[in-house]
């Protein structure tokens, strides 16, 4: 797969309405660490807002492209593949992935806009570049919409396990079910004893003196701060990296604090967007869903407002209500929904990275 | 819109404690909203921006709320009006509450 990306880069291009999935794996991994590369590698294909996939494999890697074409049209969803080997070079290959591609966006450019209800979106809600302001602001607004997309029946995904620690038993309570309140305090332990193992005392060094000195007071309330973007909808489910849900609602998945990789799993999940708060301000977007950006920090929005696309320092400067500014969220996520582009995606932000759980060998 | 500037806020019902929203003198009449309302608290000390101030008197050992929440208990009495931080609050995670957590030892 690595070795293919370059070729895959290449199509893309030279095609307009095609975008590329650029990452490192595919090749000598094993066990649970491929499977997750698969499984969001293909998960990605089979997001709703992707149209057709063409699968680029060189033809000898573990995860090859006829697994991932098998897992996409298992589905009903169109793909085909190349395997550089098989086209005997990148410049034959390229040449075909360029008319293969050409077609696809031919064809996608027929699907007619229509509308469907809430139910069938999922968001993914991302925090990054954090500051004071997250907390108190962007982060409190964001779980004013999410609660409300929930509350139409829509889903949301909380992720960024390392960010419960602390408030863990808190998000425990809000879970569903007996099994989903296990599964919560699974995750959270099983990223606090990875921790441990690389040799980090987490606990012993939150929140940070800078946290401190910006005004948070205890573990709790920092993870708090980041949880608060999912609202106070109860939990429904909890899921692996890059797991599709079975359910509607508020669910949790199981990602690394990273956010492009948190991203990413989200996606292959099947979030058709992403809803991101930044206290500090990041410009990263993603190639398969539009990211919505929120910003609780006024000087923020305004030295980056070219990446920033929802205004929330009106609450720190006192101007407006998280209340007001929830459902200023939740109107631009329908509107995005409904075709309205994101700064970022104007921009042509489209970072991807996968979850790695194993070494490569 | 809201016409007048609040420079503090509440984020849940329940909390006991209030965000300052922008520096604040000592001896300053803090003007708070919750929810649609605005309370006036006095600061009692000064409470730089995005730390937080209770809003009511709070015994020694009783829990701190915020995000309708407990973020931690008081280690001593804490007044309306005075600055909530390290110095009289304390968390309660990661003290080895595995009991609450729930995790296996």
């Amino acid at each position: 797969m690595v070795c293919a990306t370059e070729t895959a880069s290449r199509i893309a291009a030279r095609v307009k309405g095609a975008v590329t999935l650029t990452h490192q794996h595919g090749c000598t991994q094993i066990g649970r660490d491929a499977e997750q590369t698969l499984r969001t590698l293909s998960g990605v294909a089979r997001n709703p807002n992707v149209a057709a996939t063409l699968v680029v494999g060189l033809g000898c890697e573990t995860i090859g492209a006829e697994k991932i074409l098998e897992l996409i049209e298992r589905e009903g969803r169109p793909a085909e593949m190349l395997n550089i080997q098989d086209e005997h070079g990148t410049l034959r290959t390229t040449k075909k992935g360029v008319s293969i591609a050409k077609r696809m966006v031919v064809k996608a450019r027929k699907t007619k806009r229509e509308p469907f209800p809430l139910r069938e979106l999922i968001v993914g809600l991302e925090c990054g570049g954090s500051d004071v302001t997250s907390g108190i602001a962007a982060n409190p607004a964001l779980g004013v919409a999410s609660d409300a997309i929930v509350h139409d029946g829509g889903t949301t995904i909380l992720s960024e396990t390392t960010e419960f620690i602390g408030a863990e038993h808190i998000l425990a309570e809000r879970g569903s079910s007996p099994h989903v309140r296990k599964r919560i305090y699974e995750i959270t332990y099983k990223m606090e004893r990875r921790l441990k193992a690389a040799g980090v005392d987490f606990l012993g060094t939150q929140p940070t003196p800078g946290n401190i000195r910006g005004g948070l007071t205890t573990l709790e309330e920092k993870s708090l701060g980041c949880i608060y973007k999912a609202g106070t909808a109860r939990v429904q489910e909890v899921l692996e990296y890059a797991e599709k849900p079975r359910k509607n609602g508020l669910v949790i998945m199981d990602t690394p604090g990273q956010d492009v990789e948190s991203i990413a799993g989200m996606i292959a999940g099947g979030a058709q967007l992403i809803a991101f708060t930044t206290g500090q301000g990041t410009p990263v977007g993603c190639p398969i869903a539009p990211v919505i950006k929120i910003t609780g920090n006024p000087r923020t929005y305004k030295m980056m407002k070219e990446h920033i696309d929802i205004d929330a320092g009106v609450i720190v400067e006192g101007k407006n209500t998280v209340a007001n500014v929830g459902k200023e969220i939740f109107d631009e996520v329908i509107k995005v929904s409904s075709g309205k582009r994101t700064k970022s995606e104007k921009l042509g932000h489209r970072e991807f990275a996968i979850t790695r759980t194993g070494s490569t060998f | 819109m809201v016409r007048r500037k609040a420079n503090a806020v509440v984020l849940s019902e329940r909390d006991n404690v209030a965000v300052a929203l922008d520096d604040i003198e000592q001896n300053t009449l803090v003007r708070v909203r919750k929810g649609d309302q605005i309370l006036e608290v006095r600061a009692d000390e000064d409470i730089p921006f995005a730390h937080k101030f209770a809003i009511t008197n709070v015994q020694k050992g009783h829990p701190i709320y915020k995000y309708g929440e407990i973020i931690g208990k008081a280690t001593r009495a804490i007044r309306r009006g005075q600055h909530v931080h390290v110095h009289n609050v304390e968390g309660m995670r990661g003290k080895a509450n595995s009991w609450k957590t729930g995790r296996r030892r």
